[in-house]
């Protein structure tokens, strides 16, 4: 119930935002469609959603933001510079990391950052040994404790905060 | 005042653009699909995303800026999974690492 409620609002937030400047039609509206959404996908949205009252949660997402848009310009600089490389530099190989997150959201931000920062596209989630495999344009660590500390670590440990 | 925003939303748009050139120059050069992935995924969300956080700066909070801004969450949220569910489903269908790979723990372990 809990879940289909933050689903209701989070979804009548994004209607209100999709018909901006909202008059009270399109709120009207926007109410039955979000509790239609909410009705047949409630459910899947929110495992744990009492973990949405705590406030550290929020401000430790907030110090994740900065770090996350750093390390995405890194990733970009880093992708142009190999590209537009004459010799093309890459070194291109699939390594192993470990994760200790559990909760799906929290495997799947770890995941989107993989994909977004330097070099790094995670391929797939082995989620019972808790292994997420990341192909790598440039290895330098074949070994999974080195390419869990070069890949893994600066997200983990803020993540672990918010999601866990 | 307004002047120095639009400037400063060109420049975004700009940098969006640059960005997205260098993405499909990675398209083209980079010779499997896994390193083409990356260049894909990761130049062409930050180049879309600079590209609309300009429009934003220009236009501003009017609809089309709301409109932006939503565009920019869901595409960070959606283009890394999509990236991921493409190089899975390559791999599982059978298609080799390039040449000057090192090495494939993935298919090591079975999968």
């Amino acid at each position: 119930m809990k879940s289909r409620m933050i689903l209701f609002v989070l979804a009548f937030v994004v209607w209100a935002l999709l018909n901006w400047i909202p008059d009270w039609q399109h709120l009207v509206v926007g109410v039955f469609v979000a509790a239609l959404v909410a009705y047949l996908t409630g459910d899947m949205f929110v495992q744990r959603p009492h973990l949405f009252k705590h406030v550290e949660r929020y401000l430790w997402f907030l110090y994740y933001i900065p770090i996350f848009i750093w390390e995405m310009l890194k990733a970009n600089i880093d992708v142009a510079y190999r590209v537009a490389h004459p010799s093309l530099p890459i070194k291109p190989g699939i390594v192993k990391v470990k994760t200790s997150l559990k909760s799906d959201t929290g495997l799947t931000f770890l995941a989107n950052s993989i994909t977004l920062t330097p070099g790094t596209l995670s391929v797939d989630i082995d989620r019972e040994k808790g292994y997420i495999y990341v192909h790598w344009i440039d290895v330098k660590d074949k070994d999974v404790k080195g390419a869990t500390e070069r890949i893994a670590y600066r997200f983990e440990r803020i993540l672990t905060r918010i999601f866990e | 005042m307004i002047n120095v925003i639009h400037i400063i939303g060109f420049i975004f748009i700009s940098i969006g653009l640059a960005f997205d050139v260098f993405g499909c120059l990675g398209l083209l050069r980079l010779p499997d699909v896994y390193n083409r992935l990356q260049a894909a995924t990761k130049c062409i969300t930050l180049g879309t995303c600079s590209i609309l956080f300009g429009m934003l700066l220009i236009v501003g909070f009017t609809a089309a800026g709301i409109k932006a801004i939503l565009c920019i969450i869901f595409l960070l949220l959606t283009s890394p999974v999509a990236a991921h569910a493409l190089a899975r489903a390559a791999h599982k269908s059978g298609v080799k690492l390039c040449e000057s790979s090192v090495i494939d723990k993935y298919e090591e372990d079975g999968n």
